[in-house]
């Protein structure tokens, strides 16, 4: 058995999943559920000023009969008295000592603000903080959350405060309303802040309900931009998580990942470009806290399948993978193979390179089952009908090398070879 | 003992009940829906008679346009509510869709199609615009699913069709000729209702050709004429004690059952149907339904050689109805006029004849049954004589069609259906009233 557990900047958790600072880590007895069900650690719901909250909340897109794709909110951070969190703060830490129990924090913007609720949340029992420079909505507005995170120069002075005053660990939470996030993660970094955690939620509108026109989340016949997250920010989350665990300022401190990680595999994934350990919300939203069991046993028999011992044996195994488009190889190449033994005749391959791509899979017409086959020379190998398919491995990519020498895209160039292929 | 009122209301009304239910909810259609691949060149379609855009109609549930996957629907196939009840979808589109090849049970392609099409009738959604009339006439013999089929062609292009129907009801054999718990009466009447709502189709009913009226003079009133008038009574076994009493003819039997009250419907202890195609079971199914105590299908070949589907097959089984295989009926016997005993030939195999099946011989063993009703379903016999009488050319009674599907040999005289085939599938009459309507087109402009 592999050991899956933590430690993140002296943090232990028995696991690297962690619960993000989001409504189910908002109250003791979400929080108490969560550690019995194996959550490794949770960051509690943001404190700060006493805010007000609306009904109704959250909004989803749905996407080929499954629910929730893609997940959004408006809600605020959180709407009970600052006592009554630490309060419970210091209870469950009490009881579930083992667990990770980090603090979201968005104070008002001045440095007294921020220092008292600092004091406050470490007098409580706090092992770490986050500080929350991504809510992109309703916070914003009061130059809170993600108005902080989208200016490095705010940001750089906050959290300059708040390493004046903390004695804690210290994660400064990422936006990605932004074109990078590599200048905030470097002027937090600048500022001394000992971790990055990103993404906080996308501003997004999920939908217009076709029958009221009034767009989703509904308030009283308006509705505002919400922030946006589930299994459908993923790939944009491995994006800007990617970008971070590259830059050699902001790689020097360690990543907690978040944005749609939903299963054992995507947390590896997270992980392989770079985070230590990852957050957790829309999943559990949708399916409770009991997901969790799974994601530790995969991640357990996908240790052991790969021969690693620790989760630092393959965290940002992934990160010099990712590269700049003029280092790939122009020589390498492959096509598409089409096993006609796993066919089910669908035609979603041909009518996807027919119509959209290179003309590239023959049709025989037979009756009712056509046969389709590759036609080898005009196949680019862009993976589109193997992406289509909906057998398993029946149109697999079979690598067909143009030469056997590397040759990048500057190389080709300052050889002078031929451009066109066609 | 032949008796009725075997059963209560009750169980007459469970045993009669709706075979495959609709979907109880929008998102059990969805979950269905989802399903499919939306597959390119779809096997389903080619496989369906009449070619319904089957991956088009699913994908349209999937995005709620319910409206637009009822026109897909009836755009191809104006019984398409009917079919998708009747319809042997395990030989046709749910037989050919893929996820067969993945060893997975298919996409439920007749459950969603009525989901869609019983919608619109429900809801009476006017789908189709006819186009404004333009003086052409049309006569209609048969208001089966090919004159129907016909008929709603030709009304939307603007053409005045009379349909001349010998029942008092539309629908043809949908109507008189199928199990009850596969589709109701009411239902098909509401079908009836929909597809004339286009407006532009007048159905006289209780008009039978060759004696209300005359081929002549439908050739004299209309620009054309479309001959639907199906296939006619069982043939004869030709064995000694086939008029005894308690002999029935299957498609009698439930024409009865499809006009009357089942309460009124008689049936025998012990039960012989013989014949193993879809008529055959729908006989025995509802035998056993009607409360007889034992129904036995006699068949003269082996399973392998059977024309109904395996599903219907296995409808007959789970009724609890016996099959005796390679069992030929040789006589029926008798005691004061009424029916005591069938005797059977075993038979054997021998030589494919001339449908490429095995020729059933006999082996000269016999073994006899006690049964008190025997049900012939034995195939269906053509209006010969009629055919005869209006000169139509024919292959045993058979109309033969020209190399376009749709003329016979009579100029403007136009046919489709079981009165060409012998007897098929109603989706297969849909399709030949469709071919039959562009053929008439072409003739009248």
């Amino acid at each position: 058995m592999a050991n899956i557990s933590s430690n993140f900047l002296g943090i232990k958790s028995p696991n690297p999943f962690w619960l993000a600072s989001a409504p189910p880590t908002d109250k003791k007895i979400n929080v108490l559920r969560a550690y019995e069900a194996g959550w490794g650690g949770v960051v509690w719901k943001t404190l700060g000023s006493q805010v007000k909250n609306v009904s109704s909340r959250y909004s989803s897109v749905d996407y080929g009969g499954h629910r929730v794709m893609g997940f959004n909110n408006i809600e605020l951070i959180s709407d009970r008295p600052l006592d009554i969190n630490l309060k419970e703060i210091t209870e469950v830490v009490k009881l579930f000592p083992d667990r990770a129990m980090i603090v979201s924090l968005m104070a008002d913007n001045n440095k007294k603000a921020w220092h008292e609720l600092i004091k406050k949340c470490e007098d409580a029992g706090a092992m770490g903080f986050e500080l929350n420079f991504g809510c992109p909505h309703g916070m914003t507005e009061r130059g809170m959350g993600a108005a902080v995170g989208q200016d490095p120069e705010i940001a750089k002075m906050v959290v300059e405060w708040v390493m004046e005053k903390a004695t804690i660990p210290v994660i400064t939470k990422l936006t990605p309303n932004v074109h990078s996030v590599v200048p905030t993660g470097k002027a937090c970094v600048e500022a001394g802040t000992n971790a990055l955690s990103l993404i906080n939620t996308i501003q997004s509108v999920t939908g217009v309900d076709l029958d009221t026109l009034v767009p989703n989340p509904y308030v009283a016949g308006k509705s505002v931009f919400g922030g946006y997250c589930g299994p459908a920010v993923k790939p944009i989350a491995l994006k800007f998580l990617t970008t971070i665990a590259q830059d050699p300022t902001t790689s020097k401190v360690p990543i907690s990942g978040i944005g749609g990680v939903s299963t054992w595999r995507d947390a590896v994934e997270f992980m392989l470009l770079g985070s230590s350990t990852v957050q957790v919300c829309t999943a559990a939203m949708k399916h409770g806290f009991r997901i969790v069991q799974d994601m530790c046993e995969g991640l357990n028999n996908w240790m052991d399948e790969k021969g690693f011992k620790t989760i630092d044996d393959f965290i940002g195994k992934s990160v010099n993978k990712i590269t700049h488009w003029e280092d790939l190889d122009i020589n390498y190449h492959h096509v598409a193979n089409i096993n006609q033994d796993k066919c089910i005749h669908c035609g979603l391959c041909y009518i996807a390179c027919e119509d959209t791509s290179h003309q590239a899979i023959n049709l025989q017409n037979e009756n009712p089952y056509n046969i389709y086959t590759i036609k080898e020379d005009d196949c680019v190998g862009c993976n589109l009908c193997k992406l289509v398919c909906p057998v398993d491995n029946c149109i697999t990519m079979d690598e067909k090398r143009v030469a056997p020498e590397y040759i990048n895209w500057k190389m080709w160039q300052e050889k002078g070879l031929p451009l066109n292929d066609h | 003992m032949i008796t009725n009122n075997r059963l209560t209301e009750a169980q007459y009304n469970q045993n009669f009940s709706d075979i495959h239910p609709m979907f109880e909810t929008k998102d059990a259609a969805l979950v269905a829906a989802n399903k499919c691949l939306f597959c390119y060149d779809a096997p389903c379609t080619k496989a369906c008679p009449t070619s319904i855009d089957i991956p088009k109609f699913i994908k349209q549930i999937t995005t709620e346009n319910i409206k637009g996957s009822a026109h897909t629907i009836f755009q191809s196939n104006i019984l398409g509510a009917g079919c998708g009840k009747v319809c042997p979808v395990e030989k046709l589109c749910e037989g050919s869709c893929v996820y067969n090849l993945m060893e997975e049970t298919p996409v439920q392609i007749a459950k969603l199609q009525r989901y869609s099409t019983e919608k619109a009738i429900e809801e009476n959604w006017k789908l189709f615009e006819r186009k404004p009339s333009n003086g052409k006439k049309v006569a209609i013999v048969g208001a089966g699913p090919a004159g129907l089929s016909c008929a709603h062609v030709l009304a939307r292009e603007g053409v005045e069709v009379t349909i001349y129907e010998k029942e008092s009801k539309g629908g043809g054999l949908m109507t008189y000729g199928i199990a009850a718990y596969k589709v109701t009466p009411a239902f098909c009447e509401d079908e009836v209702n929909y597809i004339i709502s286009i407006g532009g189709i007048d159905i006289k009913y209780n008009q039978t050709l060759g004696k209300d009226f005359s081929l002549d003079e439908l050739q004299k009133n209309y620009d054309a004429v479309y001959l639907a008038f199906g296939i006619g009574t069982i043939n004869k076994l030709n064995i000694p004690g086939e008029d005894l009493d308690g002999v029935e003819d299957a498609i009698h039997f439930i024409y009865n059952i499809r006009t009357n009250e089942f309460k009124n419907i008689s049936v025998g202890d012990r039960v012989a149907v013989i014949g193993m195609g879809n008529t055959a079971i729908d006989a025995a199914t509802q035998s056993k339904r009607l409360g007889a105590k034992e129904v036995a299908m006699v068949y003269r070949r082996t399973e392998a050689e059977k024309t109904c589907t395996q599903h219907e097959l296995d409808i007959a089984r789970l009724d609890g109805c016996a099959t005796l295989w390679l069992a030929a009926p040789k006589e029926i016997i008798g005691d004061s006029g009424k029916v005591k005993a069938l005797v059977c030939d075993v038979m054997q195999l021998g030589e494919p004849d001339a449908s490429g099946r095995p020729t059933p011989i006999p082996t000269g063993e016999t073994f006899t049954l006690e049964v008190d009703m025997i049900i012939k379903a034995t195939g269906q016999k053509p209006y010969t004589a009629l055919v005869e009488q209006i000169g139509l050319e024919n292959n045993k009674g058979k109309i033969i069609l020209q190399s376009d599907k749709a003329s016979t040999n009579v100029k403007g005289v136009f046919a489709g259906g079981d009165a060409i085939n012998g007897g098929k599938e109603a989706v297969d009459a849909v399709q030949a009233g469709k071919d039959g309507a562009n053929a008439i087109l072409n003739f009248i402009f």
